[in-house]
């Protein structure tokens, strides 16, 4: 389990470091989702489930359907069935340029966050093969500081999207993230100008790009490539918005409705060409490319 | 000193200007009793008008970030239609995206700048809270995104300059907005006016609020008033969601690096605008004619170069924005 492996690489000393990390974080649900622990409970139908039989089902609940957050890593995978993934801009870290403290520095976050998560940032990306076709694929990690996209995810992006149009392969992005990253403030705004201008070129060289919205896509990363697919796709019960409940209830003082702002609303809205469940996503992918392709 | 008048009233002095309402309480009684006309009281006034202006210099010497966020925000501060008015001629607005409505919070149209034909596009408050609410604040629902889109591209088939004008406090947090599509509309934005074939000329006049500005804002150039801010989300966000305490919005102001000053270091900006003594609010001409200045600067160097040229040289300008361990 990959939990193990990690562990086998870091000293004693790293080791209890990273436990009191784990008890430390705010994201202690999420715990639940790595793989290694034997029983995981569901979070919508609570229902125990055996974590094997779990990842065996993608990582959907076999009872209600729901789906669990996928690593960047648990995403490929499932996706290029372990072709060969040339990653890009791996090395790439962010920096606390502005020496940014909110309750914690941005620095000891951003190591926190490479601690718990065994990634350097919020996105993977690189070349790789899915079926029959070569994709340049990204897929973001939300564990990392909620998925914000800070510099690094900004210029990975921009390179990926560089070395597609290089190549001329197609572009999917998988999108799990929070919004921009606060503690880079203008710095993470400009990365969705950035982003967009990249898949701007993409377009122009005549490439496409497959946006999925995974749960959650929220704030600028939604205004900015998340949604700029040729096609959009989503998983079922995503919430995929631009403002997040909580601010539209405080600017309205109303309730929102039940099921506002997931993926089959905005289906519904026209902003998705496709919710797709995860098991005929590779599937679904497939066909998409062979469409470009032929 | 007609200029002067706006600022009698005691709504227009912000709470750091404190100081300088006694000093006009002054003034005003030296002016009756000059009106009066039962003393000569010319030489008082003409010190108390410059112990003013002293006074003022040293208050707006070295605004920090939560007094620049007051100006930025001030009810006075000249609007896009203020500036459209003082900065142009043959103004006919355009309305509507052509999809769904006319949105208020965004204005778009033509224009000639020193006779060049040009089209404009900003966001619009208002100087009250009646014209607020008929601006929904300047804060733009999709169909004023759209709106904007639908014109730049209008500029773009007649080789026009395209000039945006930014101050909003973001792009508008509503149900309509979400069913419609407000990421959509922005993302959309963001990647057309990269492709953009004419020159086009960005400046934030008061509030850049985040994705909402730059949805209008990725000019060739982008420049900011004195006392305008740019900044990924309200400090008040910040400290709700960062601080997790919405009264630390100062904090957050201060840590999130929001100044034109602050832009330029960072190299998102080109240039910053001088604003008149006292900020924008206190003389709209001037500002306007400041402003009008730095545009006809960084947009005549834009004019020769070729659609190949723009495109690059936009694709450049953001693509190197970012700082990161390598």
């Amino acid at each position: 389990m990959k939990s193990i492996i990690i562990a086998s690489d870091l000293s004693i000393h790293d080791w209890f470091k990273k436990k009191k990390l784990q008890r430390e974080t705010e994201y202690t649900r999420e715990k639940l989702d790595i793989p290694g622990n034997l029983w995981v409970k569901c979070y919508k139908c609570a229902q125990t489930l055996y974590s094997k039989e779990l990842e065996a089902n993608l990582k959907v609940c076999p009872k209600c359907g729901y789906h669990f957050k996928l690593t960047s890593a648990e995403r490929i995978k499932q996706l290029t069935n372990g072709s060969p993934f040339q990653e890009i801009a791996a090395n790439l870290t962010s920096k606390d340029f502005l020496g940014f403290t909110d309750t914690k520095p941005y620095a000891k976050r951003i190591d926190e966050s490479i601690m718990k998560t065994s990634h350097k940032d919020a996105i993977v990306v690189g070349l790789t093969r899915i079926g029959e076709h070569d994709v340049a694929l990204g897929a973001m990690d939300f564990a990392f500081m909620g998925g914000s996209v800070g510099s690094v995810v900004g210029e990975k992006i921009a390179r990926l999207i560089e070395a597609a149009v290089e190549k001329k392969l197609p572009v999917i992005i998988f999108s799990s993230s929070g919004g921009m990253r606060m503690q880079e403030s203008i710095m993470s705004l400009m990365q969705m100008a950035k982003s967009s201008a990249a898949l701007g070129r993409l377009r122009e060289n005549g490439l496409p790009y497959i946006a999925v919205c995974t749960d959650p896509t929220t704030g600028g990363t939604t205004a900015s490539f998340a949604m700029l697919g040729d096609i959009n796709i989503s998983e079922p019960g995503a919430l995929i918005c631009f403002a997040g409940p909580r601010v539209i209830e405080q600017t309205i003082k109303q309730k929102l409705p039940p099921g506002f702002q997931r993926s089959e609303f905005l289906l519904a809205h026209g902003m998705l060409d496709i919710v797709v469940e995860r098991k005929k996503l590779k599937e679904t992918l497939i066909n998409l490319l062979n469409f470009f392709k032929n | 000193m007609a200029k002067e008048k706006p600022v009698k009233n005691n709504r227009n002095l912000l709470a750091f200007e404190q100081p300088l309402q006694a000093v006009y309480q002054k003034l005003e009684q030296l002016r009756e009793i000059q009106e009066s006309g039962k003393m000569d009281m010319s030489a008082e006034i003409k010190q108390t008008e410059k112990r003013i202006e002293a006074l003022r210099q040293q208050l707006f010497a070295n605004l920090n970030p939560i007094q620049v966020v007051q100006v930025a925000r001030h009810l006075m501060r000249p609007t896009t239609l203020d500036y459209i008015s003082l900065m142009f001629t043959d103004w006919v607005e355009l309305h509507g995206d052509r999809n769904f409505a006319d949105d208020p919070a965004m204005v778009c149209g033509t224009a000639r700048l020193d006779g060049r034909s040009v089209v404009v596009i900003g966001q619009q408050k208002g100087h009250s809270t009646k014209e607020n609410i008929a601006r929904n604040f300047g804060t733009a629902h999709p169909e004023g995104y759209r709106k904007a889109l639908r014109v730049m591209r209008l500029a773009e088939r007649y080789g026009k300059p395209i000039i945006s004008l930014v101050d909003t406090p973001g792009a508008y947090p509503g149900i309509g907005a979400e069913e419609r599509g407000q990421a959509e509309a922005i993302a959309k934005n963001l990647r057309e006016m990269a492709e953009l074939t004419v020159p086009f000329v960005s400046v934030i006049t008061g509030e850049g609020g985040s994705g909402g500005a730059l949805g209008i804002a990725m000019g060739n150039r982008v420049l900011m008033l004195e006392f305008s801010i740019y900044s990924v989300i309200s400090p008040e966000g910040c400290a709700s969601i960062l601080f997790r305490d919405a009264k630390r919005a100062n904090e957050a102001a201060v840590a999130m690096k929001i100044t034109a000053k602050d832009m330029l270091e960072l190299g998102v900006i080109e240039d910053i605008i001088k604003e008149p003594l006292g900020g924008a609010h206190n003389d709209h001409q001037l500002a306007a004619r400041n402003v009008k200045q730095a545009i006809v600067k960084h947009l005549n160097p834009l004019l020769p170069l070729s659609h190949r040229e723009l495109i690059a040289d936009r694709y450049n300008k953001f693509r190197k924005l970012g700082i990161f361990n390598e």
